[in-house]
């Protein structure tokens, strides 16, 4: 018994031992794979791996899981992650409420969580965490600003259309609040609806001057196809989450002449920017959409951060992510108090491209150095 | 007015897409008493089809046939193969079955075509809009779903009222065992019903796929509504799913825009938007409880 006792100890020691000894740095991505929506996933994976790859690093573990659109999924292999394999990262989810599952409960257990796309006003207000940091953007973020250029651009009675669930109901409050003016009226369709026939009547019937929408995925597609052989004549803007590479491809001559706001375009100007693309279409032949961009941005944070702290020295780790001291593909990143970028939003327009696709073209600055307004809330 | 109208001719449209769907289940249900879930798999394999064939030759009309028999094919083959063996099982398996049904034919389209939609347009000289009487601005393509939804109506009319095969279907449905005694082959018959059903469920799929999108999981909502159709208007019933169908689409349609237009006159916007919308959700199936509090067999009860 007690040999046995001694041996089971050994073997224990040998397994932490192993754990020390590699000092290597393991990343745990649970991302949207299969299922509805499972584009943004595959483009946050693909960017994540092109700066990986780039960087050249062999002491950077990144395993993959499939969440497939599934938060009690998300949770259990975010648990497998902790305690199986012990990461020291966790990154990769693409939908709020999925977030809303894993990352409270990870941060609380000492692990980094890194948002490459979710960001829930609760994570960047009063749930803020020293352990989560979001690369990619406050969820009220676009819509705020597109809200902002279409008062700037003088619209006086938009009418706003999403689903009605929370990300829904969000985004035409961010919407509201940067717009700061009346609006016709808001309509909320039900989540994966796919005939806008009673929408586009309203809308027909309304005395508004354009359209703001909010209508992720499948839902965006069926909407754009109708609303253009309605005959309905008004100026159509929306947040990039529906007028993404993939989407616009699959909605077609219908999506020309949309505007939308994003935090990043493949056409923006810098260094980074041009490399990633470049790099990206290279590797995988196809267009990068913000998605892998924003995936793309989230390696690259870890990796500088990794250059001057393990995350096994927290404190340390974490002030080198603060810094935010990376070649960003958007021009410019910085934190704010509550670990959500401090960024510059664009706005684009589809357009007709060289090979007669529709396409994404920079038009310019919605809102500069744009902050959610949660972080007043967040006490870290 | 206008808009009223609008709504009315957009509830009629969706009626008759939902007639098309409703029709083949119910069809196959009072035939065969077979409940089938993956009906709403045909819906999508004649959409995807549709798609392909057209994204290959360039006109819809081609990939439109395509979709259909490909539907009507494929229809034939999951009988043959596997709802042969359930008409003598009790509703539960046959639910079981059809529903791994979707399953397989969700997932194995993902594997095939991955999981983004996939590019459908309506033909150039269907797309756009006309101006009706009263100055109206509508889409030509939804006028062009009605005219087709009316004219499989009328065609099912006279299959069933007139033809030798309308006459088997009708004794099918009255007395199964008779009619097999009568010599006619009621394995062969089968098939051709199911064919025609999922057919029919292509023919809604590929004119609504290229309105919305085309993508894995696309019959599904389709198939619930058309459940509450045939429920409504009573199993097994060509005619009650005609009517159901209209009923329940210009319900749907009107509730989605009057609904939160009426809650505005005591709430603020944005809560009468809320609940206005989420009500004419349910509407429907609240229609649907009513209706078979008063009449729990629907509308139109066939066997009776």
């Amino acid at each position: 018994m007690k040999r046995l006792a001694s041996l089971g100890l050994g073997l224990l020691m040998t397994a932490s031992m192993t754990a020390v000894q590699a000092d290597e740095v393991r990343i745990g991505m649970i991302t949207t794979l299969s299922g509805g929506g499972s584009h943004l996933g595959v483009d946050v994976r693909d960017g994540f791996m092109l700066a990986m790859e780039r960087s050249g690093r062999n002491d950077v573990r990144v395993l993959i899981q499939d969440d497939a659109n599934r938060p009690d999924l998300a949770r259990s292999l975010s648990n497998e992650f902790m305690q199986r394999d012990n990461v020291d990262i966790l990154t990769g989810i693409i939908w709020s409420n999925l977030a809303m599952a894993v990352v409270p409960a990870a941060v609380r257990q000492g692990t980094f969580y890194i948002s490459p796309n979710a960001g829930p006003s609760d994570l960047a207000g009063r749930m803020c965490h020293e352990n989560y940091f979001n690369v990619a953007y406050q969820n009220d973020n676009l819509h705020g600003a597109m809200g902002a250029y279409m008062r700037e651009q003088g619209f006086e009675r938009p009418i706003l259309l999403a689903p009605n669930y929370p990300a829904g109901t969000d985004a035409l409050a961010g919407f509201k609040h940067l717009y700061e003016g009346e609006v016709v009226d808001e309509i909320y369709t039900q989540m994966g609806q796919t005939d806008y026939a009673a929408e586009i009547a309203r809308i027909r019937a309304s005395d508004a001057d354009s359209l703001f929408f909010f209508l992720p995925g499948g839902m965006g597609i069926s909407f754009m196809k109708q609303w253009e052989n309605s005959g309905v004549d008004l100026p159509v803007f929306g947040a990039a989450f529906s007028f993404d590479e993939t989407i616009i491809k699959a909605v077609g001559s219908a999506a020309i002449g949309a505007m939308n706001t994003s935090l990043w375009a493949y056409d923006l100007d810098n260094e980074a920017n041009h490399t990633f693309v470049e790099a990206f279409r290279e590797a995988y032949g196809r267009m990068p959409t913000l998605y892998a961009a924003q995936g793309y941005d989230t390696a690259n944070l870890i990796l500088s951060a990794l250059e001057k702290a393990h995350p096994s020295d927290q404190d340390a780790f974490r002030e080198a992510l603060r810094e935010a001291d990376f070649d960003t593909v958007r021009g410019k990143f910085r934190f704010g108090p509550n670990h959500h970028p401090i960024q510059d939003i664009h706005v684009r327009e589809v357009v007709e491209g060289d090979d007669g696709q529709p396409t994404n073209r920079l038009v310019g600055i919605a809102v500069e150095d744009i902050q959610d307004i949660y972080h007043e809330q967040c006490q870290m | 007015m206008t808009l009223f109208i609008e709504q009315l001719i957009n509830g009629l449209q969706l009626g008759t897409m939902l007639f098309l769907m409703a029709s083949g289940l119910t069809l196959v249900f009072g035939v065969m008493g077979l409940i089938n879930l993956a009906h709403g798999s045909f819906y999508m394999v004649g959409a995807y089809a549709t798609a392909l064939v057209t994204a290959a030759t360039g006109s819809f009309f081609v990939g439109l046939v395509a979709g259909i028999a490909v539907a009507a094919a494929v229809g034939a083959l999951v009988e043959l193969i596997v709802i042969r063996r359930l008409y003598h099982r009790p509703h539960l398996d046959q639910v079981l079955a059809t529903f791994a049904l979707i399953l397989i034919f969700s997932e194995g389209t993902r594997w095939v075509f991955g999981s983004s939609p996939l590019w459908l347009n309506p033909p150039a000289m269907l797309s756009g809009s006309v101006t009706l009487p009263g100055g109206l601005r509508y889409p030509i393509y939804r006028l062009v779903i009605i005219a087709v939804g009316v004219a499989v109506a009328v065609g099912m009319y006279f299959l069933i009222t007139r033809t030798r095969l309308g006459m088997r279907i009708r004794a099918g449905e009255s007395d199964r065992e008779m009619i097999g005694a009568l010599g006619v082959n009621i394995a062969r018959l089968y098939t051709l019903v199911f064919a025609m059903g999922a057919a029919l469920a292509g023919l809604a799929g590929a004119m609504v796929g290229a309105l919305q999108s085309v993508q894995v999981g696309m019959g599904e909502p389709v198939l619930i509504l058309a459940f509450v159709v045939i429920v409504i208007g009573g199993i097994g019933s060509i005619k009650g799913a005609l009517y159901g169908a209209i009923l329940v689409g210009v319900v749907d349609t009107l509730g989605r825009v009057f609904l939160p237009a009426f809650f505005r006159q005591f709430m603020s916007p944005s809560e009468a938007a809320g609940v206005g919308s989420a009500i004419a959700a349910m509407l429907i199936y609240i229609m649907m409880a009513a209706i078979l509090a008063f009449k729990p067999k629907g509308l139109f009860a066939a066997n009776e």
